[in-house]
């Protein structure tokens, strides 16, 4: 007898993050590369990209995030995409859309390119224009006229912070005037350039509360026409995040010169060090460089997360965060409620919903990211 | 969100059949769902030629052994689930 039935849970594609460079025109205060960034000069070559999807897919990944910096700064795009998609990946294109014009636009879909996520710093110019330190707002608008005319995913990423937050229903209602079937708004994670900026970014727990309530009540009046995606900050959540679904289990990260890295930010841990994918094989890196052992299953946890029944959940949470909140990468991530250093993480909370509303809203010296050469 | 018997399930743009490793994907943003003998039935299926009744039939007929309540129960949720995903798109009226 045949037997009916079927799976309804949805995994996550084990991924491929394709940061294809540092280069970008925009300089956003939160942007979630390395304080150190490459130039194009260490940049990987065609041919090497190309290997490196190859071998991708025959480790069992399914999806491609071309991401940067801003990947539209490679000359190459288009062949890239052509490589990808060649092997069989699915390919997600990040971008800030500036690079683009109607005839780049086709070509890239021509391509094969199955989703763009056009990323937005918010729903006006002003604070658009103030967050990525470049004049870009318009220029966004035009590419959702543009992709109005192509068969093509489109999502419209929002990342969200003090200065944008209370302007989720106007992002919301941008993204109905487009072709888009998602929205990603994004609360901005506090590492690299958004660590720096963190005083000025983090909101308000009252901000919170009511974006919370906002996304609801859009999410329910969306469903089935735009799905609605929403990360909260994870300084106020009561347990951490599953950062990349655990270390080592899910994604991996090559960086511009093309370092397999197992998250973004996994540079500021002290002591590992990094394969390059021009010396050995992605599959030889993920089953056997130590970087990638290093935080994997639960060896290496201490307590609470030893004993915790959430330890499958959210594998101890951000080793990142842990570094850089706890000085130690092994640690419970702060963040977490059981967290011996939570006092820490609710001290800087304090600090933010203590402040008087003239701090909060005062224009702040931003330290913006550079366009590396 | 009620499915219309008589609409027909049509990909949504960016949403594609895949394959990796002899396992059938459908593929979309950011998320991907193995498919296995029934579902992959259904995917193949949401072509905007296909009624959802026609679905229904086809399945209840090559899986004949099952109960044809359960079969059909069993694909609207199915159905309903991609279209929460955005997924799907809907036609109605006679196929173009």
């Amino acid at each position: 007898m045949v037997p009916f039935s079927m799976s309804t849970t949805l995994s996550s594609p084990l991924a491929l993050i394709a940061e294809l460079t540092h280069r970008c025109p925009l300089h956003c205060v939160y942007c979630s590369n390395p304080l150190e960034l490459q130039s194009r000069s260490n940049e990987l070559s065609t041919e090497t990209w190309s290997r490196v999807f190859q071998e991708a897919v025959q480790l069992g990944v399914l999806q491609a995030d071309f991401t940067g910096g801003e990947p539209l700064a490679r000359t190459d795009i288009i062949d890239l995409v052509r490589a990808a998609r060649a092997v069989g990946l699915y390919i997600n294109l990040i971008t800030s859309g500036l690079p683009l014009d109607e005839t780049k636009l086709s070509a890239l879909i021509a391509a094969g390119l199955d989703h763009i996520q056009l990323s937005f710093q918010g729903a006006r110019e002003e604070i658009s224009n103030e967050i990525s330190g470049a004049k870009s707002h318009a220029q966004k608008l035009r590419v959702l006229e543009w992709t109005k005319q192509h068969r093509v995913a489109l999502t419209l990423n929002f990342v969200i912070h003090r200065r944008n937050i209370d302007q989720l229903e106007e992002m919301v209602a941008l993204a109905e005037t487009s072709s888009a079937t998602r929205i990603e708004f994004a609360n901005v994670q506090y590492y690299g350039w958004a660590f720096a900026n963190r005083e000025n970014l983090l909101p308000t727990r009252e901000q919170l509360d009511r974006s919370m309530a906002v996304i609801k009540r859009e999410q329910e009046r969306l469903e089935g026409r735009i799905r609605v995606e929403y990360v909260v900050p994870d300084y106020y959540a009561k347990y951490p995040k599953p950062c990349m679904g655990g270390w080592g289990r899910k994604l991996m990260l090559i960086t511009p010169s093309g370092d397999a890295l197992p998250c973004h930010a996994a540079q500021v841990i002290p002591g590992l060090s990094f394969e390059n994918v021009k010396q050995r094989s992605l599959r030889d890196i993920w089953e056997r460089s130590a970087t990638f052992q290093k935080f994997r299953g639960e060896d290496w946890m201490q307590e609470p997360c030893k004993t915790c029944d959430r330890r499958e959940q959210d594998f101890g949470g951000c080793r990142c965060q842990a570094l850089l909140l706890a000085g130690d990468a092994a640690a419970t991530d702060p963040v977490c409620s059981l967290a011996p250093l939570r006092p820490k993480v609710d001290a800087i909370l304090a600090d933010i919903n203590n402040a008087s509303p003239g701090q909060l809203i005062a224009k702040p010296s931003w330290l913006y990211r550079p366009n590396p050469a | 969100m009620t499915i219309e018997l008589t609409s027909r399930p049509l990909l949504a743009a960016g949403c594609r059949l895949g394959e990796n490793n002899q396992q059938r994907i459908l593929q979309m943003p950011e998320r991907a769902l193995r498919l296995n003998g029934p579902s992959l039935e259904i995917v193949t299926r949401c072509d905007g030629k296909h009624t959802v009744q026609q679905i229904v039939s086809e399945l209840q007929q090559i899986y004949s052994k099952a109960q044809p309540e359960k079969v059909e129960e069993d694909i609207l949720g199915y159905l309903a689930l991609l279209q929460k995903e955005r997924a799907l798109n809907f036609e109605s009226g006679a196929p173009s």
